[in-house]
């Protein structure tokens, strides 16, 4: 076969549809969307044959002009025209899915049916005639099963059969006999308008006044309105309307074909039924549905997820790791052994107790500090030596810090307080710890202990990082400073934040598709509807927000299972206003601020509490705004029975997940992170002796370590800090800060270090805490208002370039993503407006034209929440019914 | 008029018109509710709504809103 022939699979959600797929083509699909619409498309060549391309059209129940996935289905069907249409139908619900059946042999394409779940059906003691049916529906029947890949080739011959034949499929005559003669009279009407074989599709898209699919006929007024006399007839006969007298018969018809060609067995309660006994039960429904969403958190984010997350950011992507266990604890003793003698501190004491007596010691912490000591250096610490010792220096009582650069005491607990001049303070009863004395024999062998730090390649199996690996390749090809740096910060940085989140999205996967495929899904829509119908949302969209408290980028992919466009993209909007992990050191950087580490345990649930107020909130105001409003969805859903994946169809549902995650958020993530890694380190050199170029800072003469206060970044912060000045953090650094975190969210606090000089403090530091607090310090008052709208204005504003990215994906469209990360960001900063104005109210009494702007939001927000719906048009306007108004 | 909204676990009855319009009310026929369809109310959510009843042998979960749509007639105790 030289032709390339496409073949659409049609077919109800749950009949087996996708496995079919998966059989038939194996993983060499391409998944993506349908044009403009979030609803998934998925496109594969047949294993056995390239040329042949099966379309995994979306499940339906109808080809009704109501929901995305309908509309996307009988586009495809209709306008496309495939070769052929293969109509998958699951026996044990057959009275249904042949209702969709009836409407895809009326779409004038070669059609085969494809009867799944015989096996089942047996079980059950039905008998099913599939002659009598091929005869009653006018196209071939095929037995197969998905599931054990039964007579899956002769279903697929089948369909090649009928397409080579090219003879499209005539549809059933299922209508009552007025209806019949109706259908004929607007056929005559408007087969000049049509393609032969579409006739009969849309003289009864006609009857039913469906503008939307007649629309390309552009029917002419007459034609419409003698049509409309014929249904109005028929409508008044029967008393209901058109669309419902279609579904009627159709219905009708089907029980008649059930009557003909299916065999019941008595009745009995089937295990599915057995199970949903227990878990959508009244009193047990709740509960059991906590529990699987804890188990499913635990073990996603809690723990498996998140330790393979860490293992990769940590190890692939920072420190490099042992393939042994046993060199690594070799390791772990011998570098828990060199840090115990806190050689670092012993120098550091050594060095001011000789300051304090006289001894010259300029460049030596510089010389000691040095990667590679040149013979200068050397001779500057020999010399620092000789002097130190004639004049007999001696340091007592030297105190040690840990690694986040804090004092300890004798218990070795952390200090977390300390005075402005960076004196430890001490509670009562609590003793610094110290190191006795250092003299020049102690600080020789301080010296040769801290050179003599244990390294990893020395206790075998070492892997190096990637970062490190690409350093040390590009070293040795002598690459300049600029490319190494691009290529390891940016390029593999930038990757790296990409690839770190996959662990954690595929454990969670593998969760999430299970309970999606085995039917639980639309239980959790049954159990929780009740109470996300208040916020105009459904049960489903709680999923994705627990898992958002993980991290955003699986928790916007998880709104794939909702089933509305509207909720969808209202989800995939709000549900990273909720905290993520990387969102926690920010957190931890507050209390530390507030508390001094001391038990404030209510900030953290605080900021939970801000993300889910914030996402109720967004969500009530956004059902009365234009894009979202509407009617509000039918809840009417099928209850799919229990069954267990097939391994191989859930493994490529999981697989499908994350390589699209890996291909669409990946690239978005990696211009970014170039992006602002080029923001960051170019700009002009305007420090003290700096000649005024620009180009790559760490590369120029002289460049002091506080470099970024002179790159673009330190420029933009500045030209935009004026945005956050009614926030109480106008200072470039607040908002350069706020812009590198959007590479990730963490990077916060790095930023802070780097733009204070802070070196690798870390959240945990009080030196980072005093840097922190610094910034909201306004001649000598702490402006707690203004620290914590920063802080809120971060946790609800745009999310990471990751999550970003698979918004972008989500929604299929720049329009609605732009929207989504505008609204964030607007949203953030009217949060962080009315905390800031607020606080500064009632705080420090201060009133200004910005207090007057908080009001008014505030006003205007209350007003939005409490407001009653506004009134929307009827979407489903009918171009006939206004016709009909003009006729009669 | 009784509708589905009426119906109390463990009874079942009949579909004798659907009121309502546009999108809600095809998305019910879709579903196979159609004039004449029996129906059997076998459970309520934990939360009181929606409600799940079987109807052309297979499960449907529908909301009480929605159910107010459907008039039914003939309710008995199953």
């Amino acid at each position: 076969m030289a032709d390339k022939i496409n073949i659409a699979l049609a077919g109800n959600p749950n009949c087996g549809k996708t496995t079919l797929f998966n059989e038939l083509t194996g993983s060499n699909g391409y998944v993506g969307n349908w044009p403009g619409v979030t609803v998934e498309k998925k496109m594969a060549t047949w294993k056995a044959n390239h040329d042949v391309t099966f379309v995994d059209l979306p499940g339906i129940y109808s080809l009704s002009p109501y929901s995305p996935e309908e509309v996307v289905s009988r586009d495809y069907v209709v306008n496309d025209r495939p070769d052929a249409v293969i109509n998958l139908i699951d026996v044990t619900n057959l009275e249904r899915n042949l209702y969709l059946t009836t409407q895809v042999l009326e779409a004038g394409r070669p059609a085969v049916v494809g009867l799944n779940m015989c096996d089942l059906l047996k079980e059950r003691g039905d008998v099913i005639d599939s002659k009598k049916l091929s005869q009653m529906l006018g196209v071939p029947v095929v037995e197969v099963s998905a599931l054990h890949n039964k007579n899956l080739d002769e279903l697929v011959n089948a369909s090649l059969d009928a397409s080579k034949a090219g003879k499209p499929a005539e549809g059933v005559k299922c209508f009552s006999a007025e209806v019949e003669s109706a259908l004929q009279t607007i056929a005559g009407l408007i087969k000049d308008a049509c393609p032969a074989e579409l006739v009969r599709w849309y003289a009864i898209k006609v009857f039913e006044r469906d503008a939307e699919a007649i629309q390309p006929l552009n029917l002419g007024k007459d034609v419409l309105a003698s049509a409309e006399k014929a249904i109005k007839a028929i409508e008044d006969d029967r008393d209901d309307d058109s669309e419902s007298i279609i579904t009627s018969d159709r219905y009708d018809w089907i029980a008649t074909v059930m009557d003909a060609c299916v065999k019941k067995a008595p009745k009995k309660l089937t295990t599915s039924q057995k199970i949903d006994r227990i878990v959508t039960n009244r009193v047990l429904g709740l509960p059991i549905f906590a529990a699987i969403m804890i188990l499913v958190y635990y073990i996603a984010i809690s723990t498996i997820g998140t330790s393979w997350t860490d293992w990769v950011n940590d190890n692939l992507f920072s420190d490099g790791f042992f393939l042994s266990g046993q060199s690594q604890a070799a390791f772990d003793e011998a570098k828990e052994e060199w840090s115990s003698n806190h050689y670092a501190d012993q120098i550091d004491g050594y060095l001011a107790a000789a300051e304090k007596a006289g001894v010259n010691t300029d460049g030596v912490a510089d010389a000691i500090a040095a990667e590679e000591p040149t013979a200068e250096d050397e001779a500057t610490i020999a010399d620092f030596q000789a002097a130190a010792e004639k004049a007999k220096v001696v340091a007592t009582d030297v105190p040690v810090h840990d690694d986040d650069g804090n004092f300890v005491d004798t218990d070795d607990e952390a200090i977390t307080e300390e005075t402005s001049d960076g004196e430890p303070v001490l509670a009562e009863g609590q003793e610094l710890q110290v190191i006795d004395k250092v003299d020049a024999a102690g600080f020789a062998a301080a010296l040769e202990g801290k050179a003599a730090e244990p390294d990893e390649h020395d206790f075998g199996s070492f892997v190096d990082s990637i970062p490190t690996a690409a350093t040390n390749a590009l070293e040795a090809a002598g690459t300049s400073d600029l490319v190494k740096g691009l290529v390891v910060d940016g390029v593999i940085g930038g990757v790296g934040s990409v690839l770190g989140f996959i662990p954690q999205i595929f454990v969670l996967f593998v969760m999430l598709c299970f309970l999606e495929d085995c039917g639980y899904m639309s239980r959790v829509a049954f159990v929780m509807d009740r109470v996300f119908r208040r916020f105009g949302l459904s049960g489903k969209s709680f999923i994705p927000m627990i898992v958002s408290s993980g991290c955003g980028v699986p928790g916007v992919l998880a709104t794939k299972t909702i089933e509305n466009e509207r909720d969808r993209r209202m989800t995939a909007m709000l549900t990273t206003m909720i905290p993520c992990s990387a969102k926690l050191p920010i957190i931890a950087l507050v209390m530390g601020v507030l508390a001094g580490g001391s038990d404030m345990w209510w900030v953290a649930p605080m900021f939970y509490f801000l993300g889910i107020v914030a996402i109720i909130v967004s969500a009530i105001m956004l059902k009365k705004t234009k894009p979202f409003e509407g009617e509000p969805v039918p809840f009417v859903m099928e209850l799919p029975d229990y069954h267990f994946p097939s391994i191989r169809s859930w493994a490529l549902h999981v697989w499908e997940r994350v390589a699209s995650y890996v291909k669409k958020a990946g690239t978005i993530i990696f211009a970014a992170a170039v992006g602002i890694w080029f923001l960051s380190n170019f700009g002009i050199a305007g420090w003290d002796g700096g000649d005024g170029a620009f180009g790559f800072l760490s590369g120029m003469e002289g460049v002091p370590e506080n470099y970024m206060d002179y790159s673009i970044l330190a420029g933009v912060g500045g030209a935009l800090g004026w945005i956050f000045l009614p926030l109480g953090f106008g200072n470039w650094q607040a908002t350069a800060a706020s812009i590198s975190a959007l590479i990730a969210k963490e990077n916060l606090v790095s930023t802070f270090g780097v733009l204070y000089g802070l070196g690798g403090a870390t959240e945990n530091s009080v030196s980072m805490w005093q840097g922190f607090a610094g910034m909201f310090t306004v001649a000598g008052t702490l402006h707690v208002g203004a620290m914590c709208a920063f802080v809120a204005f971060n946790m609800l504003c745009a999310p990471c370039f990751a999550a970003m990215g698979t918004i972008r994906r989500q929604m299929n469209s720049g329009w609605w993503t732009a929207f989504a990360i505008a609204y964030e960001c607007v949203f953030g900063w009217v949060i962080g407006l009315f905390i800031n104005q607020f606080y500064e109210l009632v705080v420090f009494g201060s009133f200004g034209i910005w207090t007057v702007i908080a009001f008014v939001l505030l006003a205007a927000m209350l007003f939005q929440l409490f407001r009653p719906a506004p009134k929307w048009d009827k979407k489903d306007e009918k171009i006939l019914d206004s016709l009909a108004e003009d006729v009669a | 008029m009784a509708s589905l909204r009426d119906v109390k676990v463990g009874e079942s009855c009949t579909v004798s018109k659907l009121t309502g319009a546009g999108a809600i009310k095809r998305r019910i026929m879709d579903m196979g509710l159609t004039k004449g369809t029996k129906v059997l109310v076998h459970k309520v959510a934990p939360l009181g709504d929606p409600i799940e009843c079987t109807i052309r042998g297979y499960e449907l979960s529908l909301r009480k809103d929605e159910a107010a749509c459907i008039e039914v007639v003939d309710i008995a105790k199953e």
